[in-house]
């Protein structure tokens, strides 16, 4: 039952779970005009004490296109957190006027004590470099459409693994279905940290490879997803010249990839993904974007128990 | 080994791992007693090979959570008219409240006035805590 919970990290809910919400994304995208009132008189409450135009605008396309109403702060200065108030006390506050929040803020942990107070379900839209489980659950709803399936897959991930919190969800997220490979692509100071490599892969016996070249490895996968690198990651200059171009993505890399390969990146993308390679039909980035906005819209629903309704 | 006399009314810790027993001993604030303590160290033991034990020859209160924390195998034996009437075991505790404060700079703890710092286990083995908010971890040593 999912009627009133929260989501504060990727691993709350269960795989069962998971699958309720998949499954209701995808009554959606297949009949969106169904559900275009099943939060009528619902309000979505959007609170981004930092700034983050494309998770706000997703949630809100979310509630707005399910019928539901919007209110919110874009940024902590205009709203009463610029007189000091703490974050128990605008979420109570909060909790009088909407059914559901929606909490960004650039604090480690500050939508898990919203959600502590809170009298409605609070969602994470990204605490800092700690979470961002709607992301997460905008990859397996992509995987799950376009793949298919979220077993015996090849995954390729790519850029800084040691940072990217996306990509580590991914993988915990990836490692709870059967036979999965993943195929860990980055410089060596940019692997993914140790907890991942010993208490997700080793600890499932997950089979995994760690390797620092795109092209050695593009044509195993079913799977690419591109994350990008800052250059002052880079250990050396050096280092930095030597494999810049490796975690480019460009037509001559697509061309030795499968053929029903997908390329997916949690977006914006900066000079990772060469725009030449927007045209191929394996890139689904801008599909993953979309299908952020549908798994949203049936994550609002699932909180707030309006399925019925539809 | 070296004889302390028995206590007729306190409390005896006991198996604290060799080194640890001065920790406790300022933990307790025993070094400010007026009554009477003693700290035995690197005493032998079967089970330890050598251990360290407090003896308080008087009834105080004890935070079992600080000091599960601070050595999980001690035992605390509670002795009444030189019996001992109680044997308490102790094990590293599930949740620690307000003992330590977080020190990840980018927690939300750093700025939300008048915030429970709550660290939860998540390996009793190796003693591993983590942040309830921003899942910083800690040792149990640490915490």
């Amino acid at each position: 039952m999912l009627k009133g919970r929260h989501l504060i990290d990727p691993m709350d809910f269960t795989t069962y779970e998971l699958d309720e919400i998949f499954s209701l994304a995808e009554k959606i995208i297949e009949d969106e005009d169904r559900f275009k009132d099943a939060c009528r008189g619902k309000l979505l409450a959007t609170l981004f004490y930092e700034p983050s135009t494309r998770t706000r605008f997703s949630f809100e396309a979310a509630m707005l296109r399910l019928g539901g109403s919007v209110i919110g702060f874009s940024e902590p200065n205009s709203s009463s957190v610029a007189k000091g108030e703490s974050i128990r006390d605008t979420i109570r506050t909060i909790s009088c006027y909407a059914d559901i929040a929606v909490m960004r803020h650039p604090k480690e942990g500050a939508p898990k004590l919203a959600s502590m107070y809170s009298s409605i379900p609070v969602i994470n839209a990204g605490d800092g470099g700690h979470q961002h489980p709607t992301q997460t659950l905008t990859d397996l709803l992509t995987i799950k459409c376009l793949k298919g399936q979220f077993s015996n897959l090849t995954i390729g991930l790519c850029g800084d693994l040691k940072f990217g919190r996306t990509v580590h969800s991914l993988i915990k997220a990836m490692s709870r279905y059967e036979n999965n490979r993943f195929i860990l692509i980055s410089p060596k100071e940019l692997r993914v940290p140790d907890y991942i490599r010993k208490e997700v892969l080793d600890k499932k016996g997950i089979e995994y490879v760690e390797v620092e070249k795109l092209e050695e490895v593009i044509g195993e996968l079913d799977i690419l997803y591109m994350t990008r690198i800052q250059r002052e990651r880079f250990f050396n200059e050096e280092e930095y010249l030597r494999l810049k171009d490796s975690y480019i993505l460009d037509m001559e890399k697509v061309n030795r990839a499968k053929e029903d390969m997908i390329i997916m990146h949690p977006l914006p993308r900066v000079n990772e993904i060469d725009y030449e390679v927007d045209e191929d039909k394996r890139a689904c980035y801008f599909k993953q974007a979309k299908y952020g906005m549908y798994v949203r819209m049936a994550l609002i629903m699932k909180l707030l128990g309006v399925e019925e309704n539809a | 080994m070296l004889n302390i006399d028995s206590i007729k009314n306190g409390i005896v810790i006991d198996h604290i791992k060799a080194g640890l027993g001065i920790h406790i001993f300022k933990y307790l604030g025993l070094d400010k007693a007026d009554y009477n303590v003693a700290l035995i160290k690197n005493a032998e033991s079967s089970k330890l090979g050598r251990k360290d034990i407090v003896k308080i020859e008087n009834i105080i209160d004890l935070n079992y959570e600080v000091l599960g924390l601070i050595d999980s195998n001690i035992t605390i034996n509670i002795i009444e008219d030189e019996v001992i009437t109680k044997k308490i075991k102790l094990t590293l505790p599930e949740e620690v409240v307000d003992i330590i404060k977080c020190k990840n700079p980018r927690c939300v703890t750093s700025i939300e006035p008048n915030i429970k710092h709550i660290f939860y286990l998540v390996d009793s083995e190796r003693g591993e805590y983590r942040c309830l908010y921003c899942d910083e971890a800690y040792s149990n040593m640490e915490v």
